[in-house]
């Protein structure tokens, strides 16, 4: 069996009865466990995915099929997945098993995907390269010194080693687009209430959203598909008219925007120039774009975050769920050991910027500030559609980096996310997906299209990797 | 930033430090300052706050019950509880 076989192939692999869907599960199982160093899951459901597959081979033998029925997938740890440690990384939901399926769950189980366990993160979603988890970094599968970027690492890790047919993801500010571009793995972040956020773990509510992080912009699309959608359950799911998940093929205006190139290093420049070329050899024409307020994002985006993570975070006060300190003396030392222990320090740093964006005094000057520069950058955006159907971008300024090299330097962390937070700040889609090799990392580019867009960035990525192989370039290849 | 800040910020989030964390903290959370200080230089003159990707207004649901929770469920995740109710440190003496 091919670990790195797409979803096209799994689906055609399973219908053909080249192989079962038990089959498959063991395969993954005993490629998980053989790869147990790279830490990419919190928890592993053996038992659960393998009752499944047995379910799927029956309902395959009775060809009630769906699109991925049979097919394992992982869930990044933030979402809710019922009867299962559901941890957010965090020793605060180190005891947390959910009570019921997140949204994207129950829609992907729907559409027959099983659930073989659960992917390792940053701690409640919040980093750039999956070390501030509680359970330990995640290891990049292509250089095992190098983290897999964040917070999606172990979702992106895990596709990247071919320990599971694709992951669900989340990104705030980049955290879905980042560790696919570091683990050269195509991961889309779709328009903002596309899909439901119910039972996902809120971090930052006006900029979180769940997406898939697959094998090729095809898979994203497979996934998207079976994940979208209104859901009563979010107050901010999106009603839009159904829009298609691929379109056909047309000759695209790509903008190319001087603020995210203009400070790229030589090496990622040459391979982004070279992904460029190829789109123009498509039949696209790359055009010049301007966005004049880029250089804000990353401090809108901190600002922003922090005050929505200090709101969402204060409910975890060690009485209805979650980490309890023992032998509190009273109410105030309850809440205060609880939380004081149950997060980690990444997280009580950002709760505690954004308590200092609310507070009386400094509200105006960030919080409203941050609110209002928000509004630029997304007329940016606005504007710059009105001239072209696509933004071509790097996704991250460099690629994976050494584990522990910008940990104890949150600045430099911050701004490690400087091209993926101002598509998340607008609310657009933004797909990333491997565009080459650079020091035999692999190096990502990112494609942002206007809101509800996703069939423009899918069709042209699908288009892309028709036509070149960067997304069929695996770690094992590294050791060749 | 100083202590004094800090300790504010503490004391409205409910956490607290190790001594050795807080010299930390005051480095980080300055230089993010720092770094968000950098929104100054932009004009936003008569700019409209966002406060929404999309400019939607927040739905509400028809008034009409909904599917119950399962009381007991829902509390076998819960630290403490005894009879249904959830368990604290004594609040009145």
């Amino acid at each position: 069996m091919n670990p790195y076989a797409n979803v096209t192939q799994l689906r055609s692999g399973l219908d053909n009865g080249d192989f079962s869907a038990e089959e498959l599960s063991h395969f993954y199982l005993d490629r998980i466990d053989a790869e147990e160093d790279l830490n990419c899951f919190i928890t592993v459901d053996a038992e659960g995915v393998l009752e499944a597959a047995k379910r799927a081979d029956k309902a395959i033998a009775d060809k009630r099929i769906g699109p991925l029925t049979g097919i394992p997938i992982a869930h990044k740890d933030i979402f809710c997945t019922r009867g299962l440690l559901t941890s957010c990384a965090s020793r605060m939901l180190n005891n947390f098993v959910a009570p019921y399926d997140a949204t994207v769950v129950e829609r992907l189980k729907r559409a027959g995907a099983i659930t073989i366990g659960k992917t390792n993160m940053d701690e409640f979603a919040m980093g750039s390269s999956n070390e501030t988890s509680f359970y330990g970094p995640v290891k990049n599968p292509w250089d095992r010194e190098c983290v897999p970027g964040g917070s999606s690492g172990g979702s992106a890790a895990a596709v990247a080693a071919g320990l599971a047919a694709a992951c669900t993801g989340s990104d705030t500010g980049g955290s879905i687009r980042q560790p696919a571009s570091f683990c050269g793995v195509t991961g889309l972040k779709p328009t903002y209430g596309r899909v439901s956020r119910y039972g996902m773990i809120a971090f930052a509510s006006s900029l979180d959203q769940g997406g898939p992080l697959a094998r090729s912009a095809s898979d994203a699309g497979t996934l998207l598909n079976a994940m979208e959608g209104y859901d009563p359950n979010d107050s901010t799911s999106a009603i839009a008219d159904a829009t298609d998940i691929f379109s056909s093929s047309r000759a695209l205006k790509i903008g190319i925007p001087s603020q995210y190139w203009n400070d790229l290093s030589p090496s990622l420049t040459k391979v982004l120039e070279e992904a460029r070329r190829a789109l123009e050899s498509l039949g696209h024409r790359a055009v010049s774009v301007e966005l004049p307020h880029t250089n804000a994002a990353t401090a809108v985006y901190y600002v922003i975050a922090g005050a929505e993570a200090s709101t969402n975070l204060s409910r975890y006060d060690g009485i209805r769920y979650g980490h309890r300190t023992a032998s509190p003396e009273n109410l105030e030392d309850l809440y205060q050991f609880s939380r004081s222990e149950g997060f980690g320090s990444e997280v009580k740093r950002r709760i505690l910027t954004g308590t200092y964006a609310l507070s009386v005094g400094y509200y105006d000057a960030y919080y409203l500030k941050a609110q209002q520069i928000r509004r630029l950058i997304r007329q940016d955006f606005l504007d710059a559609f009105g001239e072209v159907d696509v933004i071509l971008t790097p996704v991250s300024p460099s690629t994976a980096f050494k584990r522990e090299a910008l940990i104890e330097d949150p600045i430099s962390m911050y701004q490690q996310d400087i091209y993926t937070t101002p598509a998340s700040l607008a609310g657009l889609p933004a797909l990333s997906l491997p565009c080459g090799v650079s020091d035999q990392m692999p190096v990502g580019m990112q494609f942002i299209g206007p809101h509800f867009g996703e069939s423009s960035l899918l069709t042209l990525g699908r288009e892309y990797q028709s036509e070149t192989d960067w997304h069929a370039l695996h770690p094992a290849d590294n050791h060749d | 930033m100083d202590q004094q800040t800090i300790d504010k910020l503490l004391s409205l989030s409910r956490l607290s430090l190790l001594p050795d964390d807080r010299e930390k903290l005051l480095r980080d959370l300055s230089s993010i300052v720092g770094l968000v200080d950098f929104m100054r230089s932009i004009d936003t003159e008569g700019v409209e706050p966002l406060a929404h990707p999309l400019e939607v207004t927040q739905r509400l649901r028809p008034d009409e019950p909904d599917t119950s929770f399962d009381q007991e469920h829902y509390q076998a995740i819960a630290p403490q509880i005894r009879d249904g109710l959830y368990l604290v440190p004594r609040v009145v003496e």
